[in-house]
């Protein structure tokens, strides 16, 4: 499929170029963000009331999930408002650079190098997964964890230049990122050679025009969509029109596979068995299994977190290790056994994104309806400001889910089978497809019997 | 770019194999309509028991019992909900002319995890379930065969 530059729509590229459209996009989901952490702290204990638990994890989890990740990639990103704070302080502007974007972030430090990588961000999603029960229920714990999350973007923008807390912190961030190489969106560079040629660099040091990428990437560099946060200072800065935001076949970044670092590969399978554990514990029938991940501290509790940090850092990573040993024993190649697996385990990106947007599918259209209400209530105070107050919970589409749960989940072991075959292929060793493929199809199976069975 | 002759072929193969593993009808045992009473527990989160199993056709009783707080029981895919008080019982009465699994769930805000207070209904056996794992095999060979071409070249 032939890419197409969006930005060839003068009203888009306008659109893009002024700082004001985003500002505003952002500064409405600060707003939103603000009130959520109000809500959570001040408002009603009870979730399905407070705006903070339905906005936050009901209707912005269906848009990030069912809409953003797989259209846009890290279009979310662009419009994020956790790190507005912290920018504003950094660069000493709510707006456009004051001075020289290229003098912006000068005294600041670089983060670290041997943390300039998505496991801590690896860890920070892990932490949520394992108090999950209680922070997606309780307003007040949502409360403190977006606050939290608040600070530490702020803190790491004054200790550390450009958005590292998005780049390296974010425990959303890192599997936005993984995901967006599947997404009909890129940033790209029109012509290498310019950026090549070009000495300042400004769309990484910055110019008059903005600052140097937020996200520590040169966009002439830029082959897959996983650190680029679409924040479009490149095209504001860029001195030859050379940036493209193209429209191109979904999943180009996997056509062929770029291989996976060990901490992105890591991020596959703990986004994987998240999925099959949420499943199991939010959408199954186990009221002992929802008791053990709500009742922290307890020794079922304990028993649960053992069970899932076994799962996402032991079990898959170690059953997919051995599944690409047998790939190897298949049919040999000079490659190391970790670098074979870190190179399949891209195969696991799409069926990891449809497993979540099944899961999220269930759960979003059984719980929507709570939204109503909380828009005109949002603290359960008793308020009743557009008049949805008194709307009743109705489960939507509840004959139809089952359905695109199965559409979906096949679509993403289908897509995931072709992105086997690709790096099978570009291994010259076409018989590894056949366990990877078995390994995916089985974890399918077993979120088939989770979601509809 | 058009498709190569045995590439169609195979296309139209693997087509023709989904929609017979999705659509093909299945000698499931008939079974006669029966009257299935279920009394249910529900507590916080969690209803007991927590999986109902019946035959197509059968006419199909759930006696809801609250045994702590205000519990409902909301049916997916026949839209049916009851509300129980705490100590009270509640019935629905239906028939299962439905045939599949269905969830249900804690339709009264019932605490923390009321989101989560989910059990299943089992209408004959699960063909949606068997019909998605011979898919999920097929889409598994589809996926290695229909990337072939490419293994070839390379």
């Amino acid at each position: 499929m032939p890419k197409y530059d969006l930005l060839r729509i003068p009203l888009l590229r306008k659109t893009l170029e002024s700082r004001w459209p985003q500002l505003i996009l952002r500064a409405a989901a600060l707003g939103g963000f603000a009130i959520a952490i109000l809500a959570g702290l001040l408002g009603t204990r009870v979730g399905n009331h407070n705006f903070a638990i339905v906005v936050v994890w009901i209707a912005w989890w269906a848009a990030l999930m069912l809409l953003a990740v797989p259209l846009l990639g890290r279009g979310w990103c662009a419009i994020c408002p956790i790190p507005m704070p912290g920018e504003w302080l950094q660069n000493g502007a709510a707006l456009g650079p004051v001075q020289d974007g290229s003098r912006h972030g000068r005294s600041l430090k670089r983060f670290p190098k041997s943390f300039r990588n998505i496991w801590m961000q690896n860890v920070a999603f892990t932490l949520l997964a394992l108090f999950s029960a209680v922070i997606l229920t309780r307003p007040s714990v949502t409360g403190w964890i977006l606050l939290g999350m608040l600070l530490v973007a702020v803190g790491a923008s004054l200790v550390y230049e450009r958005r590292t807390f998005c780049r390296y912190i974010c425990p959303v961030g890192g599997f936005i990122g993984l995901y967006s190489q599947l997404a009909p969106l890129e940033l790209r560079v029109v012509d290498t050679k310019i950026c090549a040629a070009h000495k300042e660099k400004s769309c990484y040091r910055g110019n008059a025009e903005g600052y140097g990428c937020p996200w520590d990437v040169f966009p002439g560099g830029l082959a897959v969509n996983t650190n680029c946060g679409l924040c479009m200072e490149c095209l504001r800065t860029c001195e030859y029109d050379n940036i493209a935001l193209n429209l191109r076949a979904p999943g180009a970044d996997l056509d062929p596979p770029h291989g996976l670092k060990l901490d992105e590969a890591y991020k596959a399978f703990i986004m994987l068995g998240s999925a099959l554990v949420y499943s199991a514990v939010m959408l199954g029938p186990w009221g002992a299994l929802k008791t053990a991940a709500y009742s922290i501290g307890s020794p079922a509790w304990w028993g649960y977190a053992l069970g899932l940090l076994v799962l996402i850092w032991g079990l898959l990573p170690g059953l997919f290790y051995l599944t690409t040993r047998a790939a190897q024993a298949l049919a040999p190649v000079r490659l190391p056994p970790r670098k074979l697996f870190a190179r399949y385990a891209a195969a696991l990106i799409p069926l990891g994104l449809t497993a979540w947007i099944a899961f999220s599918i269930s759960f979003v259209f059984a719980n929507i309806s709570y939204l109503w209400p909380v828009l005109s209530d949002p603290f359960g105070w008793g308020w009743d400001l557009f008049g949805t107050a008194g709307a009743g919970w109705t489960p939507y589409l509840s004959l139809a889910v089952p359905m695109l749960q199965v559409v979906v989940l096949l679509g993403g072991l289908f897509w995931s089978g072709r992105t086997a075959a690709k790096i099978a292929a570009e291994q010259g060793a076409r018989r590894h497809v056949w366990p990877v493929t078995g390994f995916n199809t089985l974890v399918t199976i077993g979120l088939l019997w989770l979601l509809v069975g | 770019m058009m498709k190569s002759s045995p590439a169609l072929l195979r296309n139209a193969v693997f087509l023709a194999a989904a929609l017979l593993v999705a659509f093909a009808p299945l000698p499931l045992p008939q079974t006669p309509p029966a009257e299935r009473t279920f009394r249910i527990d529900a507590t916080q989160f969690a209803f007991a028991p927590a999986v109902l199993t019946v035959n197509p056709g059968d006419r199909v009783t759930i006696e809801l019992t609250s045994l702590d707080v205000v519990h409902g029981l909301y049916l997916d895919g026949y839209d049916l909900q009851i509300s129980a008080d705490p100590g009270q019982t509640a019935t629905m009465t239906f028939v299962a002319d439905r045939a599949g699994s269905f969830r249900f769930r804690c339709a009264a805000t019932c605490g923390d995890l009321h989101p989560f207070m989910i059990g299943k209904l089992h209408v004959g056996p699960n063909t949606l379930l068997w019909r998605s794992i011979g898919l999920a095999l097929l889409a598994m060979f589809a996926a290695v065969m229909l990337g072939m071409p490419r293994l070839r070249k390379a």
